[in-house]
């Protein structure tokens, strides 16, 4: 690994303020570090988010679950709250890489990094997130932006993932039995006005599913297999294939 | 300079800000029974006890443990050599080959039995051992260990007759 400079902030503010040249934020780091690693990232200042108190809060004010940035994968699979609330995003959370990567990954982190193959951009996209940082909030329809792409300027730090109460929320994916990543999933999330399904391992980046949002709410035959320009394609598994297990999470998710 | 309690003592760490928990146990205090396997985060040779509960060091900074509580297979024994329950069920049902993997597989096992307590089926221990690699493939005594001493640290007041089966 390429030495750094390492910040520990005391606050939000303080961690903001000392973003400037090549830095990053490390969260729980079980992207960051293993990318630092094998030589594939480098930089010159890391700010350490494990010395900012309380960003793990977990809450619901009004209509909206909101998760903080620094909340553990265990922590929300083990929240009496979320399993409250969105027993299906405690699923989702405890279906996340093996028990020794939930007691250190985050989800502020897997938001910021938006593998295309991660678990909790597909719920965000569901359930209408907002991800409020530090300079403002998005919404998750316009945060996501393809592979490891998102909204986020530089320096910019995420500090709580806010998500929509639904009436029912499902989450399914295919993992890979290696890595427990999604070679396809689907979240199902219905509420009183609407119907959101978002997929995630399948296609390029997460992408919202508009005809099986469509046949959902109109309880009319859900698609056999995604149909998307982006299919994702790899040694792992092929465009067709990935978009055949798409149709098979809706299933799940759906009568889950 | 970030002081880390490793097995109960409280430790100096003199090291630069991108060393690896793995690196400074092994390399800096002498601690090898903490092991590196596949170094990426997979094979769960190197877990470690922080705070507690079992996390990869191989993919955690010294620096991220500064002020917390660090158990590494050397810690667990009592003062007098009395192994902890769950490496004696390892010794008991030998709940290993070569060895290589044994003390990522008996800190992961921890973990499980405090998940899960004493009653945890062979399935759920199977399934919640996806992060440790055992390439002698001997998992059969492995999985009969740890839930043999799933059973030893309950009785030894070590975790609660039940426990959160959903974590």
């Amino acid at each position: 690994m390429q030495p750094f400079e390492l910040i520990r902030p005391a606050s939000v503010a303080e961690a903001t303020a000392a973003f400037r040249g090549d830095a990053a934020f490390l969260a729980g780091g079980h992207t960051l570090i293993p990318a630092m690693k094998s030589g594939l990232r480098a930089v010159e200042r890391l700010i350490d988010l494990g010395s900012v108190p309380g960003l793990a809060a977990i809450g619901v004010e009004s209509d909206r679950l909101w998760i903080g940035a620094m909340a553990r994968h265990a922590g929300v699979a083990g929240s009496p709250v979320v399993r409250s609330a969105i027993p299906g995003l405690a699923r989702l959370a405890a279906g996340i890489g093996d028990p020794q990567v939930r007691a250190r990954g985050t989800i502020g982190g897997s938001v910021a990094n938006n593998d295309p193959a991660a678990d909790y951009p597909a719920a965000l996209l569901a359930l209408d997130g907002i991800v409020e940082t530090s300079r403002g909030t998005h919404a998750a329809d316009d945060f996501f932006q393809g592979m490891f792409a998102t909204a986020l300027a530089d320096g910019e730090l995420i500090t709580r993932i806010g998500l929509r109460l639904p009436d029912r929320f499902a989450y399914a994916k295919f993992p890979h039995p290696a890595s427990r990543y999604a070679l396809a999933g689907v979240a199902v999330a219905r509420f009183a006005d609407a119907v959101r399904v978002a997929v995630t391992g399948a296609t390029t980046g997460v992408v919202r599913w508009q005809a099986a949002e469509a046949a959902l709410a109109a309880g009319g035959p859900l698609p056999e297999a995604l149909d998307h320009p982006d299919l994702a394609a790899d040694l792992h598994a092929d465009a067709d294939y990935r978009a055949h297990l798409a149709g098979v999470m809706l299933r799940r998710a759906a009568a889950a | 300079m970030p002081e880390v309690i490793v097995n109960g003592q409280p430790r100096a760490a003199d090291v630069l800000p991108h060393t690896l928990m793995v690196a400074w146990l092994r390399d800096g205090l002498g601690l090898t029974g903490t092991h590196i396997g596949c170094n990426t985060s997979q094979c769960g040779a190197c877990n470690i006890l922080l705070d507690g509960v079992p996390v990869k060091a191989c993919t955690l900074l010294v620096a991220q443990a500064e002020g917390h509580e660090v158990t590494t297979i050397e810690g667990l024994a009592g003062a007098d050599g009395q192994l902890h329950p769950m490496q004696e069920a390892f010794r008991a049902a030998h709940g290993l080959q070569c060895g290589f993997c044994t003390p990522g597989m008996v800190m992961a096992g921890i973990g499980i039995a405090m998940r899960h307590g004493p009653d945890v089926s062979a399935e759920t221990v199977r399934h919640e051992l996806e992060g440790n690699l055992c390439r002698c493939t001997g998992y059969q005594n492995i999985v009969a260990a740890i839930r043999a001493g799933a059973r030893a640290m309950a009785a030894a007041g070590l975790i609660a007759e039940t426990a959160d089966a959903a974590l």
